[in-house]
């Protein structure tokens, strides 16, 4: 393991069509650690992430410029390989979005893709992720039931298990609690904190205090560009920057 | 890996390859319309009716078919409209939209939709002996009436859900009764009605198998609805079987003529349906 | 007041009737046929007339199976080139495609769909006959003359792409953008994603469309008629005439009086084809309807 930063994000740009997502973005996101980023909504938090991966790819007429290193490649590199990239990055949606088959399969989804694990090995990971998220002692007489018949709740950590079966090294997670209930929402943080032992962590959130209960770092994103970045914190109590005290206030108070 | 980019690229060009069979089908049909149509067109085929020894060659042309392919059409479509604009307007604002008896007249209407016109044109020709009637122009027009009545209900019935709620409940709460929103809402959707007709005149003007039995055929020009009427597809059809090229050559020219007619209507009638299709329901 | 009441009451009954008479042309017409079939179902049992190959209208004998069997061959070509097609395209246009060629390509789905049966009749006698006779057969048989099930089966395949592609379109639109980027997230191609994501979450949505597909091509008469050769022997290769029921029906409406019993016969074919139709179409309506109810909820 290197210090250096899994993402390391330089001038990124994104404008779709003639309007600008993004403006130069530049910013070292920590290893191992819960990272929020926070901001007003429409102010471009999704489409940082998003960038991350390059899920932006399919937007129509979307143009990025600059770098997204990711372990020292460059992702927008005409060479380099999406799905591989992709494999790096688990993703969690707003809301649950179990792909149409068995629990079980939605686990192995993945590690499918990408080789051809044998059905002991595939057994064996699925338990484990299953584990990892809590899910195991919910779901293990059936595994083999449609993966829509759980909870919203245990969907969402579903999805956070498959996602952990490419063995990633960082999670995105896009305001993934908005759907749930508190009882789940508060599982699902407590994965976060958890998790961040062995995985680096983005989320966006709106909620300050999921942010502040959950994250190391924040940072605050405004029309666009990155007004503020530091340790959570700091940045909530004693921000630097106007902006950035105006849209604390609310929570300060 | 280098499998499964493989794999990818595979398909994409199998998909590529579809879209260029399936969309390219298209031009291949009118093109082949239009390069064995053209060198026989003439006046004389969209002026004249069929002189003596027309099938065998000689002087005439397809006027009949025309006219009587003109008259069926509109003729259904017409009747077609004093029954379907009712029924949509009963669907939708008696029945309201969302209900559970409307949703299933949406699907019946549809499964009436599917039936083919070979079925409606037995039937016609049923209810013909049944009353009596030869086969003539009224017969003609019923049976593709009972073919259009379908296509009128559910293209007015998707054209009138496009029309805001708001609208109906303003002017219920005004006090009017359900009849006079109904004349509201038909004044709004006025462009939409205009599709359903361009659309319905279309699919009755290129239909065969329901006035095969039911229309006839015949050289003149039909005067009253008793008279048999010849239908433009129909023309097509026989000509086609002569053995004799002048009169294969009329058929490829008026398969050009029903082919321009029919693509006029169809463009006309999706430019229309695109300024409801904004806030239509995917 | 009491006037505009009374005639909004009127006429919302005089709607309710035309509604009703409307949908029940579906009724009346199965009752017609059937009633008007009852002399060659006195004669004979449904089974014999499903399944003999003896049709000798003058000595009053109708087996219809050669017809069915021509029926079934047209139709299941038709399903087999236009299937395959259709899904392909249907990717390509929902998920490769830029919206600006989209746009392009949509409106000649559409304009393919408006173009008469008859039209496309002459295109198959014109383009595919020849195609066949003289480039595709030679290659397989020893002599054909192009008149076939095969010819059908590919003019019956363009005149269904509109449908399925549509409806397909539809239903793939339909599917939640984020079920996509969860499965590109794994670090799946586009490609693996349609084929483990998209096809089995827009399966009912396909088989509706497949069942309409194949429901519109039983019904298809005066393309059909004109390509196939209509010969009422059962075809036992793509190359061999056949001689669905539709064009049967069609072709013989002139000598339909003449012979007794013959009416009974060709109507007993149209009860046939119309209870076949009615029943695909029922269930692929239905599903497609609670595709879309599952959708707005």
């Amino acid at each position: 393991m290197t210090n250096n930063p899994h993402i390391s994000v330089q001038h990124l740009n994104v404008s779709i069509g003639n309007h600008e997502i993004l403006k130069d973005i530049t910013i070292n996101i920590p290893n191992k650690k819960v990272i929020s980023i926070i901001g007003p909504s429409g102010c471009g938090k999704t489409t940082l992430l998003k960038s991350f991966n390059r899920l932006l790819d399919d937007t129509p007429d979307v143009k990025v410029t600059g770098k997204v290193l990711l372990d020292g490649e460059n992702i927008y590199d005409p060479k380099a390989e999406v799905t591989h990239i992709r494999k790096k990055m688990g993703l969690l949606s707003q809301r649950p979005y179990p792909l149409p088959m068995s629990i079980y399969d939605n686990v192995a989804y993945g590690p499918r893709l990408h080789g051809n694990p044998k059905k002991v090995e595939l057994d064996q990971l699925v338990e484990t992720q299953l584990k990892a998220t809590g899910l195991w002692n919910e779901v293990k007489d059936r595994l083999h039931a449609p993966a829509t018949r759980l909870s919203i709740g245990q969907q969402q950590r579903l999805c956070l298990a498959r996602g952990l079966a490419v063995e990633p090294e960082i999670i995105l997670g896009d305001e993934s609690t908005s759907a749930l209930d508190p009882v789940s929402t508060s599982i699902i943080e407590d994965l976060f904190i958890h998790l961040k032992q062995k995985y680096t962590i983005v989320l966006v959130t709106h909620i300050l205090r999921q942010a502040r209960r959950v994250s190391d770092y924040i940072i605050f994103v405004y029309m666009g560009k990155i007004i503020e970045f530091g340790p959570t914190e700091e940045l909530l109590l004693n921000p630097q920057k106007e902006l950035t005290k105006e849209y604390v206030k609310g929570f300060i108070s | 890996m280098i499998r499964r980019k493989l794999e990818e690229n595979f398909f994409k060009v199998l998909m590529l390859l579809a879209i260029v069979i399936v969309a390219g089908s298209f031009f291949l049909i009118v093109g082949t319309i239009f390069y064995k149509g053209v060198p026989f067109m003439n006046w004389d085929i969209i002026t004249k009716i069929p002189g003596g020894g027309f099938y065998i060659g000689k002087e005439g042309g397809v006027l009949n078919a025309i006219i009587g392919s003109l008259y069926i059409a509109g003729g259904a479509t017409v009747l077609g409209l004093l029954i379907s604009i009712p029924v949509a307007i009963y669907i939708n604002m008696y029945l309201g939209s969302r209900n559970v008896i409307a949703n299933s007249l949406r699907i019946a209407f549809d499964v009436l939709f599917g039936i083919p016109s070979i079925v409606y044109g037995a039937f016609g020709f049923l209810i013909m002996v049944y009353f009596g009637i030869k086969a003539s122009l009224l017969g003609g027009i019923v049976a593709v009436t009972l073919l259009v009545i379908p296509i009128l209900v559910r293209t007015l019935d998707e054209v009138i859900i496009t029309v805001p709620k708001e609208l109906r409940d303003a002017s219920l709460a005004l006090g009017a009764t359900r009849w006079e929103m109904s004349k509201v809402v038909l004044r709004q959707i006025r462009p939409g009605i205009f599709t359903a007709i361009l659309l319905s005149f279309g699919r009755a003007i290129g239909d065969v198998a329901s006035v095969l039995f039911t229309a006839g055929f015949s050289d003149n020009i039909p005067t009253s609805l008793h008279q048999p009427a010849a239908t433009l597809p129909l023309a097509i059809f026989f000509q086609l079987g002569s053995p004799v090229e002048e009169v294969q050559g009329r058929a490829y020219a008026s398969a050009l003529i029903l082919t321009i007619v029919v693509l006029i209507i169809t463009v006309l009638s999706s430019l229309l349906a695109k300024r409801f299709s904004k806030n239509k329901i995917q | 007041m009491q006037f505009r009441l009374l005639k909004d009451k009127v006429l919302s009954k005089l709607m309710l009737l035309l509604t009703i008479l409307s949908v029940s042309v579906v009724l009346v017409i199965g009752i017609g046929l059937y009633y008007k079939s009852i002399p060659v179902l006195a004669n004979s049992s449904w089974w014999t007339l499903l399944t003999s190959s003896d049709w000798k209208p003058l000595k009053g004998l109708f087996g219809f199976f050669p017809f069915i069997m021509g029926t079934l061959w047209v139709t299941g070509i038709a399903i087999i080139i236009a299937l395959p097609l259709c899904l392909l395209s249907s990717f390509y246009i929902t998920e490769y495609a830029h919206p600006r060629v989209r746009k392009v390509l949509v409106p000649f789905v559409n304009l393919l769909s408006g173009i008469p049966p008859v039209i496309f009749g002459v295109w198959g006698v014109l383009f595919i006959i020849p195609l066949i006779q003289n480039h595709i057969a030679p290659h397989f048989v020893e002599f054909s003359t192009g008149y076939s099930v095969l010819a059908g089966g590919i003019v019956l395949a363009v005149m269904i792409f509109p449908l399925i592609v549509s409806i397909v379109c539809e239903v793939l639109n339909t599917i939640p953008k984020e079920l996509k980027e969860a499965s590109l997230s794994l670090g799946a191609t586009k490609w693996e994603t349609i084929k483990k994501v998209y096809l089995r979450k827009a399966k009912p949505g396909i088989i509706a469309a497949t069942v309409l597909a194949i429901s519109r091509a039983f019904g298809e008469t005066i393309a059909v008629l004109m390509v196939c050769g209509n010969n009422a022997a059962v075809p036992h290769s793509v190359f061999d005439s056949g001689y669905p029921l539709p064009a049967l029906i069609a072709n013989n409406y002139g000598e339909m009086l003449s012979i007794p019993m013959y009416d009974s016969a060709l109507m007993f074919a149209a009860l046939l084809l119309f209870i076949i139709i009615l029943l695909f179409n029922i269930i692929s309506r239905v599903i497609l309807a609670r595709l879309e109810r599952k959708l707005a909820a």
